[in-house]
This record gives C-alpha cells, structure tokens and sequence, in this order.
C-alpha cells in the first residue's frame, strides 16, 4: 500500500515541477501565450484548466476501459478522447452556468477555450501509455493542471513587466514573450534532479 | 482562384507559425533534429489537404451549429489514419513524435483553416490552401530544427543523413546542449519569429522605397 501512495506522490511531483506540462513538456502552449498578459486572467485560465484536466483524465479513463478496451477499440483513442473532451466542456459549462453562477462568471470565457487545449488531450494520453490506474490518472490530471496554473501565473507576472520594458523593435511583443518563458523553462530545468523516492 | 497569392500567403505574409502564431506546442516540442522535422510538417501537410478537402466538399451538409463539432471528427478521423500508418511504415518517426502526432487533432492551424477558409470556398481552392499552409508550417518548422540542432548537437540531417548520425559539423563539446531541451525551444523560436519580422519590415520598406522612386 506504502508504494501505491509513493507513487501517487511521485506522480505529482514530477507532473508539478519536474515535467510541468508547459515548460518542459510543452502541452498546451497555444493558451500559455494567449491568456498570460494579465495575472487574473492567468489564474481564471489556470483554474478552468485544472477543474476540467481533472474530470476529463476521469472520464477518458472510464471510457478507455469500459468501452474502448472490452470492444478492442484502442485505435479509436484519439477520435473518442476529443468527443469525451469537448462534451464534457459543454456539460461543465452548463452545468457551472445553472449552479454556481459566481464560478461561471470567473471562468465562464475561457472554458470553450480548453478544448482545444493540447493540455487536455496530453494528459489523457499520457495516461493510457502509462498505464495509470483510475487515482493515479485523476492525480496525475490533476496535478498537470496546477502545474499549468503555476507556469501560467508565475509567466503573466513576468510578462507584465517585460511588456513595458524596451527592447529591440523587431523583439516586441511575441519574441520578447517568448524568451522570457525560455529563461522560466530554465530556471524549472532546475528542478530536473529532484527525486523524493 | 490565385495560387500564387495562395503560396506567398502561406509561406511568408500569412506564415501559420511565424505570423499567425498557431500551433506552437509541436513547433516547440519536437524540432529537435531535421528527420522529426519534415515527418511533422508532412504529416499535418497531409492531414490539412485532406480534412480541408473533406470539410469544403461537405460544407453545405454541415449544419453551422454543430460544425466545429464536426469538423474536429473529421480532422480526428485523419488524424488517426495518419498515426497508423506511421506506426506501421516509419516506427523510428512514431517513437520520436509520441503524443504529439494524436495531438495533431487539436493543432489550431488545421482547426483554423478548417473554419477561416474550407467552409467558405471549394474544394480545389481547399486543397491549394492546405498544400500551402502545410508548406509554410513544413518550412518554418525546418528552419526550427536546423538552428537548434546545429547549435545544439552540431550536426544537420540527424536521422536522415549519413545512416541516422547526421554531418557532425560543430565538433563534440563545443554545442551548447541547451538548445536541444525545452529552454532552447523558447529561445530559438522567439529569435526566429524576431528574424522574420525584421525581414517583413524590411521588405516592405523597400517596395515602399522602389514605389516613392517610380513616381
């Protein structure tokens, strides 16, 4: 039982900080650079990100090895894995709209956003070649998902800054934004020999 | 129906990755050696001619509520096909690429173009418009892989050229390793997205100059 929940641990280590899924994996880029020019719409995109990380990694497990594997559909993976994703974004978006109105209105503009995030997709993958079990996918879903907030935050704060400084004319805007996330990615190269277990 | 406008758009003006900025996670992953390269560029090449070819002949059909719906089956569908078939022709490129060809589906050029230019116009326009926005992803992404291999194994061609080793032209030690892992991967694509800005301004400073001096 001690070397399940090393495991677990183990799992959200490395999907926090050790293979975080934006700056050494490079899952989910697209919104990186899309929503990261202010801070509190970086933590909005980070949150809506992982509450759907979570639920998705859980269901495309469910599906996997209740439909896919016993009717020996493994092929179909990626076409069901999407279809999954995207229902599910539209249940969550409804579902938040009816229940919980502030949480919608937090997160409401970015949620049809995260369908085509690599991210989500990634991690359900990533949990079929692993092998993970049901915890193991929900906790390595999870866990990807603060990864993401944590590089998004921590990236819109350096970029506010680096958006008003100045550099080379041709360097402005996206390049600029660009090698401030490489010197991010740097310095999470450091995290790279971190091993508990 | 103009394709010459169609291939500058794609490689240069309206470049997917360089101008348009869209599918970055791939540009950044796997641009590592040539081989990776051109087997990513060619793949969603493909991909995009056909789900653009099958998306403009079906896009009276496609109800527009559901379409993005549809058009991400469609794209999933190839996607699959594409997936298949390298695991069974070039497993080497299947094992370098891993996820990141599954992921294809959610690339946003082939999204983008699926709904920018495949629902609007026909079919044989569809498939020049793919061919050349798969050309400029293709190019761009070469452009990645040599510079970072270059300056970070030292070789050009790896997985291709001289039986899987690629030309050692830098000799060992001296690369800096960094730009092989995902620093380099930020740092290369900022500075080329840099390079090609300059370069549009400067062209665009000289027509305006050969214009001023025509009149």
């Amino acid at each position: 039982m001690s070397a399940y929940v090393q495991s677990l641990l183990g799992i959200l280590l490395s999907a926090i900080l050790t293979e975080n899924f934006i700056l050494v994996k490079f899952y989910g880029i697209c919104p990186f650079m899309g929503v990261s020019k202010k801070t509190d719409t970086a933590i909005g995109m980070g949150m809506a990100v992982t509450f759907v990380m979570a639920i998705a990694s859980a269901a495309t497990w469910a599906v996997n090895h209740y439909i896919l594997i016993p009717l020996d559909l493994q092929y179909m993976q990626t076409v069901a894995f999407i279809l999954v994703i995207a229902s599910i974004v539209q249940v969550v978006e409804m579902f938040l709209k009816k229940a919980i109105p502030s949480l919608y209105q937090a997160l409401g503009i970015y949620l049809p956003l995260i369908t085509t995030n690599c991210a989500v997709l990634g991690a359900a993958l990533v949990n079929v070649q692993k092998g993970y079990d049901f915890l193991q996918s929900v906790v390595f879903g999870t866990c990807g998902g603060l990864g993401f907030t944590l590089s998004i935050v921590l990236f819109a704060s350096v970029r506010e800054r680096a958006d008003k400084s100045s550099c080379p004319e041709s360097f402005k805007g996206f390049p600029i934004a660009l090698i401030s996330a490489g010197l991010l990615a740097l310095s999470f190269m450091g995290f790279s020999g971190l091993k508990i277990f | 129906m103009n394709f010459k406008k169609q291939f500058r758009e794609g490689l240069l003006t309206k470049n997917p990755v360089l101008v348009q900025l869209l599918g970055m996670c791939s540009v950044l992953a796997i641009t590592t050696s040539l081989f990776n390269g051109l087997g990513m560029g060619l793949s969603v090449t493909l991909i995009l001619i056909c789900s653009n070819v099958l998306i403009s002949a079906l896009r009276k059909v496609i109800p527009s509520e559901i379409r993005i719906a549809a058009y991400i089956v469609i794209i999933a569908g190839f996607v699959t096909i594409v997936d298949l078939m390298l695991q069974a022709f070039l497993p080497a490129l299947s094992e370098n690429l891993g996820v990141f060809i599954p992921l294809i589906v959610v690339n946003c050029i082939i999204l983008g173009r699926a709904e920018a230019f495949a629902s609007k116009n026909g079919v044989l326009a569809s498939a020049v418009d793919g061919l050349c926005q798969g050309i400029g992803y293709t190019v761009a992404l070469c452009i990645m892989c040599i510079i970072r291999e270059l300056l970070g194994s030292g070789t050009f061609g790896g997985g291709i050229l001289n039986g899987g080793e690629g030309i050692r032209i830098i000799p060992e030690g001296i690369p800096a390793m960094q730009l092989v892992m995902p620093v380099g991967g930020f740092l290369t694509l900022g500075c080329v997205i840099a390079g090609s800005q300059w370069l549009m301004k400067r062209m665009e400073r000289k027509r305006k100059e050969k214009e001023a001096a025509e009149v």
